[in-house]
């Protein structure tokens, strides 16, 4: 399955996505996040807040 | 009985989580944190599951969650006590120093003007660290008294109040690693070594682990510290002192481990399970 980076539109092919997981753009390097596995489709990661961690 | 996975990303840890579940069959609902609302007056479709397994990454969500959830009665991994007092390093201290648990020496301040002092006392250099913060963000080495009084007035001025809470840790000559050790329950089930040429040795910050013996003095201090912050399944930093030998650093609540599964040969995931699916049963009790 295939979608477009949101940021660069290079198009990513993941073989088992599952909604919520982040995965890099292997272009341009951007953080995305899987909003969406069937048809897969990505958004912006949120960025990194103050109280993130474990 | 069903258990619920409560989660902000779906990172490499939760999907070893979630293949480990769907590996035993266990039913389990993914409930992601940014679309969760929780009705104070209705528990009832909470406390249909056995436990809910915490993984948020915003530690204001996941204390939040956690202690609507444990005042309603529904057993979690882990609890609102656990998050509370990890989630800010000062607490986690002062359990620690009450129970007797070895630890670094720490000063806490609420003035610049009194942090200065705190930090002269204890002698350069120091650590400057948030109480709340984590993957090392916003730590400081401070290494004289012109770059004390820099940082000191540029949290004051930049930072929220929070930031204002000056927490002064003496600074440890760690021989180029610390340690984190992981604790489930009454067992430090397996430990690595972060080794970075930089002061700042967290893996996210690009520490390189390798594999550390559990000795029994390792696992009576991490079992020691993971009691005094509540228990449940933590994991535990550790430096050692080459006087005093091992001292517990900080204590996490919500821990990583995709680097530790190989380095430690330990299933880390299926342990966590193992103690998740205790509780469910009843037989482990956290609340």
């Amino acid at each position: 399955m295939s979608a477009h980076c949101p940021e660069c539109e290079a198009e990513i092919t993941l073989a088992k996505p599952m909604r919520g997981e982040i995965v890099v753009c292997p272009d341009c390097g951007v953080e995305l996040e899987v909003t969406s596995e069937s048809p897969l489709a990505f958004d912006l990661a949120p960025e990194e807040e103050e109280d993130w961690g474990e | 009985m069903k258990l619920a996975v409560l989660y902000s990303r779906v990172r490499a840890e939760e999907k070893l989580l979630f293949d480990a579940l769907d590996a035993r069959g266990v039913a389990y609902d993914k409930i992601d944190d940014r679309e969760v609302i929780f009705d104070l007056l209705n528990p009832n479709p909470w406390r249909e599951y056995g436990v809910v397994l915490e993984r948020c990454i915003n530690h204001s969500r996941a204390l939040n969650a956690l202690k609507i959830l444990n005042d309603w009665g529904v057993p979690t991994v882990n609890t609102a006590y656990v998050a509370d007092i990890c989630g800010s390093k000062l607490l986690t201290s002062t359990a620690l120093v009450r129970d007797g648990v070895p630890t670094t020496r720490i000063k806490v301040a609420f003035t610049p003007e009194s942090a200065l002092q705190a930090i002269e006392e204890l002698g350069y250099p120091v650590i400057l660290k948030p109480a709340v913060g984590s993957w090392g963000r916003l730590l400081s080495k401070v290494n004289d008294r012109e770059a004390a009084e820099a940082i000191l007035e540029h949290k004051e001025t930049l930072g929220s109040y929070h930031h204002s809470i000056f927490y002064i840790q003496e600074y440890i000559r760690k021989p180029g690693r610390d340690i984190r050790a992981f604790v489930i329950g009454d067992e430090t089930v397996g430990a690595i070594y972060r080794d970075s040429p930089h002061w700042i040795t967290n893996t996210a910050r690009g520490g390189k682990a390798s594999g550390c013996p559990v000795t029994p003095e390792l696992n009576k201090i991490c079992v020691a510290a993971a009691k005094s912050v509540g228990g449940g399944i933590v994991g535990v930093d550790l430096l050692e002192d080459p006087e005093r030998g091992l001292l517990i650093n900080e204590v996490n609540y919500t821990i990583e481990f995709r680097n530790s599964i190989t380095t430690t040969g330990v299933d880390i995931p299926q342990r966590i399970l193992d103690y998740v699916l205790a509780v469910a049963r009843g037989e482990i009790k956290v609340i």
